[in-house]
């Protein structure tokens, strides 16, 4: 009996796993048909969900809310992997505006999608909002990184092979020069920061990260100090493995809030057809772990089948 | 409205390719020919004529153009046979990599094409110079020149009809308020400039001149020297009529002791199919003379007739 309640109670989860185990629900339901003193025990049992007022029975509704959000992940994920990645990245944009994503967000797409891809999206979020996203993030989002961030969302950045050496050594300088004159708090703001970083291809920045190392005898995203912003943008054009690798980790943490967990979800779905054999390796190596076996352990029911699908193999 | 003519029936690009090579054959240059043939064809059958001279001959009609045309006529000839895209992105470049404070010819491009346009230059701009526009105008321009054109080149601009008269309301008076503190460059003045919609905008303009009495422009005509002042006056007139604005081109490259060819040849090569009849039409009633008398008494030869052509006029 007390097995069968521990088994109950997980899958109605919401111990820090991701997502609902449906087929134990089920086989509970038939187990205890016509038996509504289980159920009466297992309340009484499962304090988290269940309380009482004097003698009634009722669910806490906090409990509620979260379940909501756990048997939502299936939902949330079968919905996004149906719909058109333009406008799986134009929704998720839009959610940033309305203040309900964090804002790395926006760094996370306009860096990690190609030039064509983010095209794309932005002509789905005109499609679905009626606004531009440039005006909108230019409008809704007024930190100090509002500049950097608009000029990541309305790049175009050159896909081919040509890169001018010469000038990604003179950029890695004067990045430097840039860093060490402006205060750490203003960097962000630091015209030729935001320059080089929201207009150059990616070959060429990649070029840069590395003469800079070699000329600076350091990696850049060091001496960018705490600022997020710089180091996802920094990390998203130069390694987006390593960026979703540790995104996906960051989701797993004891005590992860509900953004991160989120992530797991968008980093799946949207890498799945791109780079997800990459970012499994670079998981692996940096967390000494198959991303797959990481996976099995701390999610349920469907959303966990559908995750282990995306990752593949 | 555009004033190229293309007659009804007109030869195959290879009888044409042909033409023009002939054309190019023995001494000296049959420029009629050239007139005849390309200022009567528009851009996709001037890419067809392109391709089948490529595919004949082994090399580009420009290259040939570039050989036997000289002056003012290849300069003008070269920037009209090339396809809309090209010739902005040629254009932005000279633009970008010669820049100085005076030369509003990215604004021109960056507002008087649509959003898709500018895109489509753009992905032009990517194949023919290996780099992005924006990267190249953030590396030509400084200070608030930078912040302008950057975002001015780089804009999505939505294209759809909505507006919202709250937001152009609060915006209008944002507006008013920058420019009263002569915070001309001030990030919310670029942001609303470089972002809203083209319908938007116009609103806004009209809820600025409602509002405050005087039409924005005219407030933001305080220092008629200020280079940066005039490039925000540029903006703004080339959303609300880009015609108006480049009747003034024409007429101010018409005016000068001598001609400003480059003006000259750039307004009607990116107009002629576009809208270069509704210029023509400012132009006569701000100057009452036609603007075709006023370029055959200024410019000669065949960068005249090719200009003539391109307006229009019916040759003799």
């Amino acid at each position: 009996m007390a097995d069968e309640n521990q088994l109950l109670k997980k899958a109605f989860s919401g111990h820090g796993g991701f997502g609902v185990d449906e087929a134990t629900m089920v086989a509970m339901v038939t187990k205890w048909r016509r038996q509504p003193d289980q159920k009466s025990r297992f309340r009484r049992d499962f304090s988290e969900f269940f309380t009482t007022i004097g003698s009634i029975e009722k669910c806490e509704d906090d409990y509620l809310l979260r379940l909501k959000t756990e048997f939502s992940r299936f939902k949330n994920i079968m919905v996004l992997w149906l719909m058109h990645p333009w406008e799986r990245d134009a929704r998720w944009m839009h959610h940033v505006m309305h203040k309900s994503y964090p804002f790395t967000v926006i760094i996370e797409i306009a860096c990690t999608r190609s030039s064509e891809e983010l095209l794309g999206a932005k002509r789905a979020y005109q499609a679905l909002f009626d606004h531009s996203v440039e005006e909108d993030v230019a409008y809704h989002i007024k930190e100090n990184y509002s500049k950097l961030l608009v000029g990541l969302v309305s790049s175009f950045r050159y896909e081919g092979s040509q890169v001018d050496n010469e000038m990604a050594k003179c950029e890695a300088k004067a990045l430097n020069s840039a860093i060490k004159s402006a205060g750490s708090g203003k960097l962000i703001q630091n015209e030729e920061i935001v320059r080089i970083l929201t207009t150059r291809s990616k070959r060429h920045l990649k070029a840069i990260f590395k003469h800079y190392k070699e000329l600076h005898g350091k990696p850049i995203e060091e001496d960018l100090g705490a600022n997020l912003c710089l180091q996802e943008t920094v990390k998203c054009i130069d390694r987006p493995a390593k960026y979703f690798s540790e995104a996906i980790n960051n989701a797993f943490k004891e005590g992860a809030d509900k953004q991160s967990k989120i992530a797991l979800t968008r980093v799946i779905i949207s890498r799945a057809d791109v780079d997800m054999e990459v970012i499994k390796e670079t998981y692996h190596k940096q967390f000494g772990i198959k991303l797959e076996d990481m996976i099995t352990k701390n999610t349920h029911g469907h959303y966990k089948d559908a995750l282990l699908s995306l990752v593949g193999k | 409205m555009a004033t190229l003519t293309v007659p009804h029936s007109i030869p195959s690009p290879q009888e044409d390719c042909e033409q023009l090579h002939k054309a190019f054959e023995g001494w000296g240059t049959n420029e009629n020919l050239i007139i005849s043939i390309l200022a009567h064809r528009n851009a996709a059958q001037r890419k067809a004529i392109r391709q089948a001279y490529q595919a004949t001959y082994g090399k580009d009609l420009l290259e040939s153009l570039l050989h036997e045309a000289h002056g003012d006529f290849e300069k003008l000839v070269l920037l009209w046979t090339l396809e809309p895209s090209e010739r902005d992105a040629l254009l932005a470049n000279e633009a970008a990599t010669k820049w100085h404070a005076a030369n509003r010819v990215l604004i021109e491009i960056a507002c008087a094409r649509s959003s898709e346009e500018l895109f489509i230059v753009r992905r032009a701009y990517h194949t023919q110079f290996k780099r992005s526009l924006e990267e190249d105008v953030a590396a030509h321009t400084k200070g608030d020149f930078r912040k302008l054109l950057v975002p001015l080149v780089s804009a999505y601009r939505y294209e759809g009809a909505e507006v919202n008269m709250h937001l152009a309301k609060s915006e209008a008076k944002l507006l008013h308020d920058k420019i009263s503190d002569k915070a001309y460059s001030d990030e919310e003045v670029i942001r609303v400039l470089t972002t809203r919609s083209k319908p938007q905008l116009l609103a806004t303009f009209n809820q600025y001149k409602n509002e405050f009495g005087n039409a924005i422009n005219k407030d933001l005509k305080s220092d008629p020297k200020d280079d940066f002042l005039a490039a925000l006056r540029a903006v703004v007139r080339l959303i609300c009529s880009p015609e108006k604005y480049l009747e003034k081109v024409v007429r101010l490259s018409l005016n000068k002791m001598g001609t400003d060819e480059t003006a000259l040849t750039r307004t009607v090569a990116t107009r002629a199919e576009v809208d270069l009849k509704v210029i023509k039409e400012v132009y006569q009633s701000r100057n009452s003379v036609p603007l075709e008398k006023a370029v055959k008494q200024d410019t000669h030869r065949h960068y005249e007739d090719l200009l003539l052509a391109l307006l229009g006029c019916e040759e003799n």
